[in-house]
């Protein structure tokens, strides 16, 4: 199992992480050996089996369309960094 | 060389539900930024989403009005990416496991019916929004919309025109009415589309290679950038060049689009099942109790106002594209009124006032009764056809009895023949001249005469009697 | 005083020996006189804990109607959201979030009467085996504080065991309630997924992740249980089922309770005290009048793998909300939006964290979904199948819970793989959603406490309860000195 320096920056990328060289060569080993280990799922045939996302087959929990009260905003506000005007603000988003 | 242009489309529909998708927060449009959110909503940590089943309800809905198939059993899935309008970092959808598939709408274009394949719809949250300071060097992120329930209705590429695509979306959009589980307000972002375009030769099979275009915030906009784009397209095409698979974003104003993520720097959004949410289980109990509160539908209607009323097949396509339209329609031929004159009504002046006051279809601000009064005292005479037109824009900004308004404007009719008659009498003495032209064949005469009359009487003698009365007093003068 | 139970202090209280006051002052004195040694608190709260207890004490003394745990102190594992109460899962990343609601167990208990004594140190985020992964502090072991307490809930562990609280709640991802018991010689349960709410457990991997009890006796454990148990609407995964009263059905009777002890857990790997106290904890079983034999999971090997391509994926999803934009840390310096998520992230979390961030999202990044994701969800299925049939012939599974008794702080830090593989007799219990309780079974020569996991069926509770219940009165349990 190979990951190349160059595959733990996509990663990070998508991650929005950011190393340094010498943090991605370290991560490169790291995570050659944990993928590595997964790799040993492969010894199973697993074909046609039916993955499972939860462990106590359940289905169905639904919610009533009833409203109930919002949070006061300065509650919900004042963990933020940052906020301004009733809201969280962020450098100016440039599309 | 000519091309075929191939059309698919995303729409997005906020469902009017009272609560969002998965916490009690209202359903509201606007209001102050974060004054209806809480913590689940907002993504803060430790916080679960519980599925409102109503959000279920209308996707089933939704799907039956289109002819879909209802998955037996659906899931959610979390969609992720980073941006400051989407607080959990994901976004929960639908990826594998949509609640309907396959099904197909049916549009009129050009008097031919077309099938447009329904691929799929699938529930999910919508995200909040931006709003970007202009002077400074920040944007505020607003989670009120965080969380308001949408379904995206995904088309198989099989509209060929912007012209198609418009229809489909106008029908799309009557469904949706008719079905009453979206608002479709176009100016408050409930109804939204992204357009998939690509051109391919005359009578190839292939499909070409496709871009999307997004930022679409109106049915017009979105003709517009359709035509836009098949004329680029061609152009690149026609210049010997490839088209890029690429997203771009449509600019309403400078009316073109621009490049906005090409096919390499694609996301990779790592779609994979919502732990956090249960398997959706629909029972055929479910779809039929559902299926039991679908109204009678657009096409329906359309097919009962041709046979049952006569009408043309345009106009009923026109009454019935708004649901309020034909749901006024309706109530005002209930009340007795010739259909042929209400439609005639709707379709004419009322469409007009509206467009001039920019409301949408079906948006009276009067009552099917009033619409009903009117039409009834034109036939009986108490007022002209243009006097009635005047009570009708009367009627768009006080929401009053017309029989009133034609008071208060003193617009009611004469149709006393006597009191007529006395007026024509006058006339005749003083117009010597134009009777004796009359008498010598000169019929131009009788429209003078006739104007001398309804000048006489301010415009209020019923000019079908003036007529009547006039020809026979000249006949024995 | 603070060496009581909490069922004791129920009692006693009840009883009018002490006040709640009385008991929590006792409590604070202790935490004063030890903390500095073993170092599990993030956050104690004196004056609020106080306050509380005086408010159980004017209610007992109007004679008002109290919770099941009226005046008993407790503390929560810093993972539990408590409203405007610190809240940080041990990570930089929060090292300020005071959230404006409580967790549904902090609820509930707050319901019971508790007094919340503190916030418990763990594994950032609750990803680790040894709570070194703490951005604020290293918790030791009371038993020797220069071994590791073990994790992710190693503050809950340490506590109880240091009688720093009466009892603590924990969360258990992978073991990292049972592992920490173990380690620190106190008893602990991860129920059955579903039976207690996640509602406010700030999430590593929701599909395994479980709230539980970390307490000083069996009875204790079941009459936490009792109060934290239950369907809750907030939470879409919760079980709505009607659970019986799991202190009252202690019985200590295990007459003919068939008892299965999978090879896979007790061969190479598990060092001779782990074998030998696990094998007579069976005999004093067999004593009891209960059976076991030997028997097979042949898939548990493959269950450590699985658990971390599942589990670290679904954290890379759960810990992408951490960007901050809305709450916690935010890097000073960042050049435009993306550069403040990276720079906030980056900074933020410590290097286990965004390890596992890293391998979770590489194995749902396209094109490896199939290989790493969806096949670790198959497997998963398989074990759980495997432990369906054990289930079919045996009433509960006994199995050791730690490879070896405590280890060394700082002795397996460099070889994150070597770390994962002190989760390698729990991780399966959470693959299969099962419940587990860990009681201390014996002592290594060093004095070190070793546990006994014995697993039940889901819902099972009841058995796996009571028959550690029993177990518990043949042990004779010795005390950390500190």
């Amino acid at each position: 199992m190979k990951i190349s320096k160059e595959e733990v920056f996509h990663v990070a990328k998508l991650a929005r992480l950011k190393f340094s060289d010498s943090e991605a060569e370290a991560l490169s080993a790291d995570m050659e050996s944990i993928i590595g280990f997964a790799n040993k799922l492969n010894e199973l045939d697993t074909e046609g089996v039916v993955p499972t996302a939860h462990a106590i087959p359940m289905s169905n929990a639904f919610r009533e369309d009833v409203i109930k009260p919002s949070f006061d905003r300065d509650a919900m506000l004042q963990n933020a960094p940052s906020a301004e005007d009733g809201g969280y603000t962020v450098p100016k988003v440039v599309e | 060389m000519k091309y075929e242009t191939v059309i698919g489309l995303e729409v997005h529909a906020e469902l009017k539900t009272n609560t969002k998708i998965y916490c009690g927060c209202k359903n509201e449009f606007g209001g102050e930024p974060n004054t209806h959110t809480c913590p689940i909503c907002s993504g803060m940590p430790g916080t679960l989403p519980v599925l409102n089943k109503r959000v279920v309800d209308y996707a089933i809905k939704a799907g039956l009005a289109m002819n879909c198939s209802i998955t037996k059993y659906g899931k959610q899935d979390r969609k992720n990416y980073f941006y400051p309008d989407l607080p959990k970092a994901y976004q929960i959808s639908q990826f594998d496991l949509p609640l309907c598939q396959h099904g197909y709408i049916d549009i009129l274009v050009d008097g031919v019916t077309r099938r447009i394949g329904i691929t799929r719809i699938h529930i999910e949250e919508d995200a909040g929004k931006l709003v970007h300071d202009d002077y400074g060097n920040t944007s505020m992120a607003d989670y009120n919309r965080c969380g308001v329930p949408l379904i995206e209705i995904v088309t198989e590429p099989d509209l060929r025109s912007p012209e198609e695509a418009r229809v489909f979306l106008e029908t799309l959009k009557s469904i949706l009415e008719y079905t009453e589980v979206s608002d479709c307000k176009m100016q408050e972002g409930s109804l939204r589309c992204d357009v998939n375009l690509s051109l391919r030769p005359e009578g190839q099979k292939e499909y070409g290679t496709r871009c999307e275009m997004k930022n679409i915030n109106s049915f017009r906009a979105a003709v517009r950038s359709m035509e836009y784009e098949q004329k680029r397209q061609a152009e690149v095409l026609n210049d010997g060049g490839v088209i890029d698979q690429e997203t771009r974003r449509w600019d309403d104003v400078k009316g073109i689009s621009t490049v906005m993520r090409t096919k390499e720097d694609a996301q990779d959004y790592r779609y994979f099942p919502e732990p956090d949410l249960l398997p959706i289980i629909i029972s055929d109990e479910w779809i039929e109790e559902i299926r039991q509160t679908i109204p009678e539908l657009p096409d329906q209607r359309r097919s009962r106002y041709v046979d049952s009323y006569g009408l043309p097949e345009y106009d009923a396509f026109i009454l019935t594209s708004s649901k309020k339209t034909a749901d006024f329609f309706d109530e005002t031929v209930n009340l007795g009124a010739a259909p042929k004159t209400v439609s005639n009504w709707l379709m004419g002046d009322i469409a007009k006032l509206l467009n001039d006051r920019e409301l949408e279809a079906g948006d009276i601000p009067f009552s099917p009764a009033h619409l009903k009064a009117l039409i009834a005292l034109i036939e009986k005479g108490a007022i002209s056809n243009s006097a009635a037109k005047k009570v009708l824009a009367e009627m768009f900004t006080k929401p009053e009895e017309p029989e009133k308004i034609i008071e208060r404007l003193g617009l009611s009719q004469v149709s006393d023949e006597g009191v007529i008659l006395q007026m024509i009498q006058d006339v005749l003495l003083q117009n010597a001249q134009s009777v004796a032209d009359y008498k010598a064949g000169k019929d131009k005469a009788m429209g003078y005469l006739v104007g001398q009359v309804m000048r006489v009487s301010r415009g209020k003698a019923n000019p079908q009697i003036i007529n009547k009365l006039l020809k026979e007093a000249l006949d024995k003068a | 005083m603070h060496t009581l139970t909490a069922h004791e202090i129920r009692d006693k209280i009840k009883n009018k020996e002490f006040s709640s006051q009385e008991i929590t002052k006792a409590y604070l004195d202790r935490i004063d006189k030890v903390e500095s040694k073993v170092e599990s608190y993030v956050t104690v709260l004196p004056e609020e804990a106080m306050k509380s207890a005086a408010i159980v004490d004017h209610k007992i003394a109007a004679g008002e109607k109290i919770g099941a745990l009226a005046g008993v102190p407790m503390a929560l594992k810093d993972n539990l959201c408590t409203k405007d109460i610190l809240t940080t899962c041990s990570s930089k990343m929060l090292y300020n979030f005071r959230p404006p609601y409580d967790s549904t167990v902090a609820q509930k208990l707050k319901d019971a009467d508790t007094v919340l004594l503190g916030k418990v140190n763990m594994d950032e985020f609750a990803m680790g085996s040894s709570t070194e992964n703490s951005y604020f502090k290293k918790t030791k072991n009371p038993y020797d504080i220069t071994k590791v307490p073990g994790g992710s809930s190693g503050g809950s562990a340490a506590c109880v065991s240091a009688d720093e609280a009466a009892f603590t709640l924990g969360s258990d991802t992978g073991g990292s309630i049972r592992q920490p018991a173990s380690l620190c010689g106190c008893v602990g349960m991860k129920p059955t997924y579903g039976t207690v709410s996640r509602f406010g457990l700030v999430a590593f991997a929701s599909s395994l992740d479980q709230i539980g009890p970390l307490a000083k006796d069996v009875q204790d454990c079941a009459l936490i249980f009792d109060q934290i148990v239950g369907y809750d609407p907030m939470d879409s995964t919760s079980v709505n089922r009607e659970y019986p009263s799991f202190e009252k059905a202690l019985t200590g009777d295990v007459k003919g309770l068939k008892i299965g002890v999978p090879a896979e857990y007790m061969g190479e790997g598990i060092s001779e005290p782990v074998q030998k106290a696990v094998m007579a904890a069976l005999s004093s079983f067999h004593a009891l009048g209960a059976d076991y034999e030997e028997m097979h999971l042949p898939l548990n090997e493959y269950a450590l793998p699985a658990y971390y391509m599942i589990s670290s994926a679904e954290a890379s999803s759960n810990l992408a909300r951490f960007d901050g934009v809305k709450y916690g840390f935010r890097a000073e310096k960042f050049d435009d939006l993306i550069d403040l998520y990276a720079q906030t992230r980056s900074e933020g979390f410590g290097a286990e964290v965004k390890r596992r961030i890293m391998i979770g999202t590489y194995a749902l990044s396209s094109g490896y979904y199939d290989a790493y994701y969806k096949k670790a969800q198959q497997v998963r299925t398989m074990i759980m199948q495997d432990f369906d049939k054990a289930f079919s012939k045996y009433d509960v599974l006994v199995t050791p819970t730690t490879p070896t008794t405590a280890f060394g702080i700082g002795e397996k830090t460099d070889d994150p793989l070597q770390m994962y593989m002190a989760d390698i007799c729990t991780v399966s219990v959470n693959i299969g959603g099962l419940p587990a309780i860990v009681i201390p079974c014996g002592y290594d020569a060093n004095g070190l406490p070793i546990g006994l996991q014995i697993i039940g069926k889901p819902f099972g509770e009841e058995a796996i309860l009571n028959a550690a219940y029993a177990l518990e009165k043949t042990i004779s349990k010795v005390k950390p000195v500190l």
